[in-house]
């Protein structure tokens, strides 16, 4: 018999059930609890760069919108700087680059605002497109999902992303471009997530 | 400043799979196409750091933090407690756990939840806390109760707790729940059966901590998280240069 590995095995995942906004979000599940709820200002009031705003459907296999889901963001700023210890640079005072959110019980829509990241230095030298970094948790989700958010505006980055470059079939690139458009002077991009299906969205195992 | 380096990639055999028939709710809710495996850059090695500042020190209390003032949930008073540790088994510490439960009578504060067991006034259901700087984590609360849900016709949850756990990095990031020793429901449930190795279930039980309970006060349950662990820095790796 050979030595034994030590490693501990990790922790299995477990769906987050229906209520999840009652530990995560619990104003959305219906009472005051906390002081501060989490995640609710990704970029905070000092962030530099373009102000945006996400905003899509999570959308199962039969076509239909799913009502209880709970999204988690993680970005850079716009100098693509991500708001860790371990990642070089400054990032502006209140600046998280973190947010959560949940889709509206009634219609399914999720949005959140903050600024548009900046390319990001990827691996071997090579730069990433700005993107934002998305968890999505749900009822009927037994693993986290992860993908990532491009922006429609970055064509030209989106190229040359090593990471859009991962994925063999072209056409599925396009379902993690979000699509710019302006509303009452806003910018806003539109990211549907479709969870199986046609225009099934890409996820990652990071 | 640590080098960056990778976690080790995720036991996607341990994990269950997207589609589990039996939890019928996967179904149409899995993805079909298989996941797209990324090397770690610094999207997914860097994740949020909380802090302090980021909660109060009783919202660990679930038997006081929605309670009027000199009243208590009904139910067994119980201690949650453990150490979040990596696959190196080591600490990991300052990090945000939250969780989430029924209160006793197996009924959730909820406003989407209709079952007919009662909402218990000093019950919010919630709590949070960060592990200190050996990993360790506690939570005080009532045990939950067992309740239906559609599935079959007739399916019960085991008692359960359910835990998010950030880490370190955006990979790290888990969700889960927690059951408890001696559960017979557990067995016989679709969403824990979603797990293909027995031992990733019992890994998911906590064990009775006599030791650990207040004598005359409160009874304690032991259960460690173990998040993704990483990969050393003794050689060369080729994740931030040529």
């Amino acid at each position: 018999m050979p030595q034994k590995l030590d490693y501990l095995k990790e922790t299995a995942s477990q769906t987050a059930g229906p209520y999840v906004h009652i530990g995560l979000a619990p104003g959305a599940a219906g009472f005051d609890i906390y002081e501060r709820e989490l995640g609710w200002d990704i970029a905070g009031p000092n962030a530099g760069g373009e102000r945006i705003r996400v905003e899509g459907v999570v959308i199962d296999g039969t076509g239909s919108p799913v009502k209880d889901v709970l999204l988690e963001a993680w970005q850079a700023n716009a100098e693509g700087v991500y708001a860790h210890p371990e990642h070089p640079g400054e990032v502006e005072e209140g600046f998280r680059g973190w947010g959560r959110v949940i889709t509206d019980f009634d219609t399914g829509e999720w949005g959140f605002d903050t600024v548009k990241p900046g390319p990001v230095m990827g691996r071997i030298g090579k730069m990433m497109a700005p993107h934002i970094n998305l968890w999505i948790v749900a009822r009927g989700v037994n693993v986290g999902l992860n993908t990532r958010v491009y922006f429609s505006d970055e064509a030209e980055a989106n190229a040359a992303d090593p990471v859009m470059g991962l994925i063999e079939w072209e056409v599925r690139r396009q379902t993690l471009v979000a699509q710019r458009a302006e509303r009452d002077g806003k910018v806003v991009y539109r990211f549907d997530i479709r969870l199986q299906g046609e225009g099934e969205t890409v996820f990652f195992d990071i | 400043m640590t080098k960056p380096a990778e976690y080790y990639q995720r036991d996607r055999e341990w994990h269950p799979p997207a589609l589990a028939r039996d939890y019928k709710t996967s179904v149409a809710r899995s993805p079909s196409y298989a996941l797209i495996s990324l090397e770690q850059s610094a999207s997914e090695i860097t994740g949020p750091v909380f802090g302090h500042n980021d909660i109060d020190p009783g919202d660990n209390d679930l038997l006081t933090n929605y309670a009027q003032a000199g009243e208590s949930p009904i139910g067994e008073r119980i201690i949650v407690h453990g150490r979040v540790l990596d696959e190196n088994a080591r600490p990991v510490p300052n990090t945000l756990v939250e969780i989430w439960q029924a209160n006793a009578g197996g009924r959730y504060r909820h406003k989407k939840d209709m079952y007919l067991a009662p909402i218990d006034p000093n019950f919010g259901g919630c709590g949070r806390t960060l592990s200190d700087e050996n990993g360790y984590y506690f939570f005080r609360t009532v045990k939950p109760g067992a309740y239906p849900w559609r599935n079959w016709v007739n399916n019960w949850r085991p008692a359960h707790i359910h835990i998010s756990v950030f880490g370190s990095s955006f990979s790290q990031r888990l969700i889960t729940q927690m059951y408890f020793e001696g559960d017979p429901l557990i067995a016989k449930c679709p969403i824990v059966q979603t797990i293909p190795d027995p031992a990733a279930i019992d890994q998911l039980i906590a064990p009775l901590d006599l030791n650990a309970t207040i004598p005359l006060d409160t009874i304690a349950y032991k259960f460690d998280i173990v998040l993704r662990g990483r990969r050393s820095t003794l050689f060369e790796n080729r994740l931030e240069g040529n």
